[in-house]
């Protein structure tokens, strides 16, 4: 024992000792978990029959969690630095319908209408955090003003050089592009095929694609939701970069106090959002081959959904990226899941609604065991 | 009665001063919190700062640590002039503060509000990473320094009592303080052995040549550790004592107005 160790009285009798089970528990992702327990056990109990669970099944609903899973990313990491982008979803429709445009009207190879739609995007969310750091607004009012002016500017864009509200095409032009596959491929197709050849899946049995396997491997959404997910974690939790993430949403003030650049990480996590719209887009519009200036709608409120079930604080300063994403995969299994059980898809609201309440009380309820908040 | 108690000279600045503040004004529009207020900081000194309820200690003190840019007034920061445009800039020419607000975030673990802004990396694979390990061991070993003991580092600042809080911003500060410490008010809402405790530390500190600006409304605390004393009253110095040159009663009555006081004191039967 140490000198200082001696000369202090024990004050840890006053706290019981807990179990490291108890400690593992108490995490901010518990909701998100417990939640995701519950869904799976639900459709397991009442799906199971579906084809649900059939590797067609789970790349169905793992590929609508994959894309809930990457506007949350972006989302959660903004929310705990203490702000809200509500024009996710406008964003969404912008950067579709300006690849679309930019290559199928304009002509531009796809790669570089994509790259250019990344930095428009990011650009605009830089705009967003500017405006919100420079006016002192609540960046809900900033970002509400960008909701209704980039769904605008998509659709006036659209009208006046196409006069159409959707354009396709794209697949066409994406044909030999070697930016296009990194959002619109396909990885592990050995791997499936040799599965299908196995037995081990499902093929085709008639048709064109006699002998290919009905999963044909993983699609690049979802290589990039896993990917977000591990580099939002990793810089949440394991960085000194994540620490001012939690500082700015936690207390601006006192952060600034000792010298952590607040309204640096404000604005890049405004960027960082809007590139994970981006990355959303680029990915539909690769998949559906065409863009609709009407794409994205009420996204930015089911990436907050998702970022609340999994155990943010909406106020900011707290939250986990692997909570959020929990919440995205309950989003977007449960969305699927009802089409698979055959209940009518207005009762989607409903059972989405009862979770979002079920998980806000279990997270409220964990968080202030955590922080001691009254 | 209406002869001043005491005359405080304005003593000559020596030239080895750490920090030497000049004629700072800060107005905040029409509201003038300081009307040039100087003072300097030596090394290994702890010079307390007294003043009544809004005479402009927390401001003067956040002008020397770049939270407010003065209106008007000279920083020279060892000898040469300074322009603080960032708490940042104070930060890393060695000047640590512990705020009146204490700049803690309740929904943080001790460590990471310990470390905030001054994080510990460590390279693995080339991939910089927080180091937790570290500091929650720092964090650990500081705080028992300060006579606390941390159920766990992880510990979640909101769990902790007013005066724990108030300990781990001053063990933050001394951990990190270089050149110059700044307290604001650290004894205000501590037990009687965490205020010994940071006495103790003041003096430890100032025995390290680290200079100390000790801001406090208790005289007994400035009497028991300060070298020299810099009474502000609205906005403007009243003037700098050494120790040894003034009484705690003469202390005590300066800072607040005097004859007022001493009428006070009569009909509260002396126990202010
Ligand atoms: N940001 C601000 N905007 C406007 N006025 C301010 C601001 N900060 C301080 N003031 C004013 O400046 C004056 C000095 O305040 P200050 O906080 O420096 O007092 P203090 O000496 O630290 O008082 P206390 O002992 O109560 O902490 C007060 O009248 C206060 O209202
Ligand atoms: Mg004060």
């Amino acid at each position: 024992m140490t000198q200082a160790e001696q000369t202090l009285p024990e004050s840890d009798e006053r706290i019981k000792e807990r179990s490291s089970f108890h400690k593992a528990l108490i995490r901010p992702e518990l909701g998100g978990v417990c939640g995701t327990i519950l869904v799976f056990l639900f459709f397991f109990l009442t799906a199971r029959d579906s084809g649900m669970f059939s590797p067609a099944g789970v790349l169905n609903w793992s590929i609508v969690s994959s894309q809930f899973i990457i506007i949350a990313v972006g989302a959660c990491l903004l929310m705990i630095a203490g702000e809200f982008d509500l024009s996710v979803g406008s964003m969404i429709g912008f950067s579709g319908m300006s690849i679309a445009l930019l290559s199928v009207t304009f002509g531009w190879p796809v790669w570089l209408a994509i790259i250019t739609t990344f930095i428009l995007c990011m650009g605009v969310g830089a705009l967003n955090g500017w405006l919100v750091i420079k006016t002192g607004l609540p960046s809900f009012i900033v970002t509400l003003a960008f909701l209704f002016i980039l769904r605008g500017l998509t659709i006036f864009a659209a009208i006046s050089t196409t006069s159409k509200t959707i354009i396709g095409g794209i697949r066409d032009v994406a044909e030999g592009d070697w930016l296009a596959p990194f959002f619109g491929g396909k990885v592990l197709t050995g791997v499936f095929q040799w599965m299908g050849d196995e037995g081990w899946i499902e093929v085709y049995t008639r048709g064109i694609k006699k002998g290919q396997p009905v999963v044909e491997g993983i699609p690049m959404l979802m290589v990039w939701a896993l990917v977000l997910v591990i580099f939002g974690h990793w810089l949440l939790t394991k960085t000194k970069f994540g620490n001012w993430i939690f500082a700015a949403g936690g207390d601006a003030q006192a952060a600034r106090y000792v010298g952590v650049p607040v309204n640096r990480v404000k604005i890049l996590m405004f960027m960082f959002t809007a590139f994970c719209a981006c990355v959303f887009a680029t990915a539909q519009v690769m998949e559906f081959g065409s863009a609709g200036a009407d794409r994205g709608l009420l996204k930015e409120f089911e990436a907050i959904i998702s970022v609340v079930i999994g155990g943010a604080l909406l106020t900011g300063g707290y939250g986990s990226v692997i909570g959020a994403a929990l919440g995205a995969i309950i989003f977007g299994v449960v969305q699927q899941g009802l089409f698979f059980a055959g209940v009518e898809s207005s009762l989607f609201r409903v059972f989405l609604g009862v979770i979002l309440l079920l998980a806000v009380i279990l997270n409220t309820y964990i968080r202030r065991m955590i922080t001691g908040e009254k | 009665m209406s002869e001043p108690l005491f005359e405080m000279k304005n003593v000559e600045t020596p030239d080895e001063a750490i920090i030497k503040m000049k004629g700072i004004e800060k107005h905040f529009g029409s509201v003038i919190a300081l009307s040039g207020v100087s003072l300097d900081v030596l090394p290994g000194e702890c010079h307390c700062l007294l003043g009544d309820n809004g005479a402009g200690k927390s401001t003067f003190i956040k002008t020397m640590s770049g939270v407010h840019k003065p209106s008007a007034g000279e920083i020279y920061f060892e000898g040469k002039p300074m322009n603080f445009q960032r708490p940042r800039d104070a930060i890393s020419a060695g000047i640590a503060t512990v705020y009146q607000d204490l700049a803690m975030i309740p929904l943080m673990s001790v460590t990471r509000n310990f470390f905030m802004g001054n994080e510990p990396t460590k390279k693995i694979a080339g991939i910089s990473f927080f180091d937790h390990e570290h500091a929650n061991e720092v964090t650990m070993a500081e705080m028992k320094k300060m006579g606390i003991n941390l159920r766990s580092p992880d510990q979640a600042v909101g769990t902790l009592s007013g005066g724990e809080r108030q300990t781990v911003a001053i063990a933050r500060a001394v951990h990190f303080g270089a050149k110059i410490l700044i307290l604001d008010e650290p004894t205000s809402a501590l037990g009687v052995r965490q205020t010994a405790n940071v006495l103790a530390t003041v003096d430890r500190v100032r025995k390290q040549g680290i200079g100390v600006v000790f801001i406090t409304h208790n005289v007994r605390h400035a009497m028991a550790v300060g070298d020299r004393f810099t009474v502000l009253d609205r906005g403007k110095t009243l003037g700098t004592a050494k120790r040894g040159e003034i009484t705690p009663e003469e202390l005590q009555d300066l800072m607040a107005g005097g004859q007022e006081l001493a009428t006070l004191e009569g009909s509260l039967g002396g126990t202010v």
